[in-house]
């Protein structure tokens, strides 16, 4: 009876640990449902008393174009990270190619390289072929960022793929590259989920590519557009805060996908001994 | 999340077994041939997008970068100026100091606090898996979302935080002395998810024997912390202060978004101060290159010390 009591102090204990964490999330939707005259007082209000959707209509008037660049740049990221890594992983996991250890070193020093650093670089690269204010300039300088992460999650995986399902295929005739379309990519699909989810997020909140290798109005993802609009004098942080909200939505949604297929394991039931 | 967390950082180590399973033959058997079609594109792309902007970054740094540059790539060589430049900028110290307390007190309180809450989580109680990943989000939360939220927060006239100080007048954002603070507690909150999700790992490879036996020799829950779960915990907290101390050296997004490193230089680490030679003020990307290039260095040697940890890790 004693210990029960005290699992239920834990679990109030967690709870207001919980709060008290993630209080800047709950404040960000707060201030979103606020009326603008109400924001502009010495002492906010905890709670949204008088909640209005005007930030949501403002920022979904203002901020629409921005979030579908955004989701384009996303989704472009996510397939050029697969296209590259995919098959990198499989030859690093499944063909042991003997590029497996320097390349795995590359992609260390690729993860510690401070972001800042390589946009320099890319920009007075980019400024010499053309690429400064393009999709693809964009879409490749996010990838620099998610395909190290993705080449080390898939390889990670398909080492777990046993290879006898691999020889079998090619004992019935497929080429390695059969093997690893029709065998190694479809039973990956877990760890290419959480690859996907993960280049995603990385491209989806990229704010200091696009601010340096773009200009102008050509293409304005929101972290940038959210980025202008706190900087202007008469903001309405109303509808600055519902867009903050609504950026928020795909990683909130991504992370309640990507734990099921974390959590999915390793090949489960591919091979019945 | 944990698995994926504690799989990748054990893959990411090129291992002695790869090397073993290699053949060591002189000619490129089929295979081999075949294996290397596989990963020709990824090497491309590291190769242009890796190696080739690292030697750019060198080179950009030995150049006297104009307006005119900007439109043309092209810029004189100037040798080292660049370095003495930035090495005699009297803003120089100051903002290495900057870095240093911004790396060092982000990383004791985002490591105490989430080995604080690793060990709580490790109880098991009602709701702890929910409330677990629940914390994770403001990880995954775009960093402008975040650091706009602060930013509103940290508001010297309309913040919630000065209003539950008790109407407190402080200018967070605005105020010289403490603007470094703000950007520094903002930091804190963000990497809080990230050292409880690889401590939590590292807890629960720790055997749940060794605890039952503490306990049958009347040990506390204090010692037994002190005396097993901190040991056996420290290659893990290893990996972690050094991967946190390389994210951390690199933050931009965060700072940018709510002081720009200012007022007057205040809450500018190394990384903020490059980009704002290299693409504000006077678009001196040369200089600015300069001083990416300590930060470079900085990130390798503490890298390569995560390197050493991990594989110090995978053998325990």
């Amino acid at each position: 009876m004693r210990s029960g009591t005290r699992t239920w102090v834990d679990t109030t204990i967690g709870i207001a640990v919980c709060a008290v964490l993630l209080f800047p999330l709950y404040w960000m939707v707060n201030v979103s449902l606020t009326r603008p005259q109400d924001l502009l007082r010495p002492r906010p209000h905890l709670f949204p008393t008088d909640p209005t959707f005007d930030g949501y209509t403002a920022a979904l008037s203002t901020q629409l174009p921005s979030l579908v660049t955004s989701m384009i740049i996303g989704v472009s990221t996510v397939a050029l990270t697969l296209a590259i890594s995919l098959p990198a992983a499989y030859a690093m996991s499944k063909l042991k190619t003997r590029a497996t250890g320097p390349v795995l070193f590359l992609l260390l020093i690729a993860q510690m390289i401070p972001g800042v650093v390589l946009v320099m670089a890319l920009f007075a690269l980019y400024a010499q072929v053309g690429l400064i204010n393009t999709y693809p300039g964009l879409v490749l300088a996010n990838a620099t960022a998610s395909v190290p992460l993705a080449v080390i999650i898939l390889r990670a995986f398909m080492l777990q793929i046993p290879d006898e399902l691999i020889d079998a295929a090619r004992i019935d005739g497929a080429s390695s590259w059969r093997a690893f379309r029709s065998v190694v990519v479809p039973l990956s699909r877990n760890a290419v989920v959480t690859a996907s989810l993960f280049s995603f997020l990385f491209a989806w909140a990229d704010f200091l590519n696009a601010r340096s290798l773009t200009q102008g109005n050509s293409i304005v993802p929101f972290t940038l557009a959210l980025f202008r609009f706190i900087g202007a004098e008469t903001t309405n942080w109303n509808a600055v805060m519902a867009t903050a909200v609504i950026a928020s939505v795909p990683a909130v949604v991504l992370l309640v996908v990507a734990q099921r297929y974390v959590a999915a394991g390793v090949t489960t039931g591919a091979v019945k001994d | 999340m944990t698995d994926t967390a504690r799989a990748v950082s054990r893959a990411a180590t090129p291992g002695a077994a790869d090397r073993a399973r290699s053949p060591r033959r002189g000619r490129l058997s089929a295979t081999q041939w075949t294996g290397l079609g596989f990963i020709a594109p990824l090497v491309a792309f590291l190769a242009i997008f890796l190696m080739v902007p690292i030697g750019r970054g060198i080179v950009l740094s030995t150049q006297e970068w104009t307006i005119r540059s900007f439109v043309t790539g092209e810029a004189p060589f100037v040798g080292l100026r660049n370095y003495a430049d930035v090495l005699t900028n009297p803003v120089f110290p100051q903002i290495a100091w900057q870095t240093f307390l911004f790396v060092t007190v982000s990383l004791v309180f985002q490591y105490v606090l989430g080995l604080t809450l690793a060990v709580f989580f490790a109880r098991r109680f009602p709701l702890s898996t929910t409330l677990r990943s629940l914390i994770l989000l403001p990880w995954l939360l775009p960093l402008v979302v975040s650091a706009t939220t602060w930013r509103w927060m940290f508001n010297q006239d309309f913040g919630i935080i000065n209003s539950l100080l008790g109407g407190a007048d402080i200018g967070w954002l605005t105020d010289t002395s403490v603007s470094l603070w703000a950007v520094i507690i903002a930091n804190i909150w963000l990497g809080i998810p990230f050292n409880m999700v690889l401590l939590y790992g590292g807890i629960q490879g720790i055997s749940e024997g060794l605890y039952e036996a503490a306990s049958l020799d009347g040990a506390g829950p204090w010692r037994k912390f002190f005396s097993i779960t901190l040991p056996l915990l420290r290659p893990v907290s290893a990996v972690t202060l050094l991967l946190g101390l390389v994210y951390t050296i690199k933050v931009f997004d965060v700072i940018w978004v709510m002081t720009r490193g200012g007022p007057v230089n205040s809450s500018h680490i190394l990384s903020t101060w490059a980009y704002q030679i290299s693409f504000e003020a006077d678009r001196d990307l040369g200089t600015g290159s300069a001083v990416a290039q300590l930060l470079v260095v900085v990130c390798l040697v503490f890298g390569f010390l995560y390197i050493r940890a991990q594989r110090k890790e995978a053998q325990s």
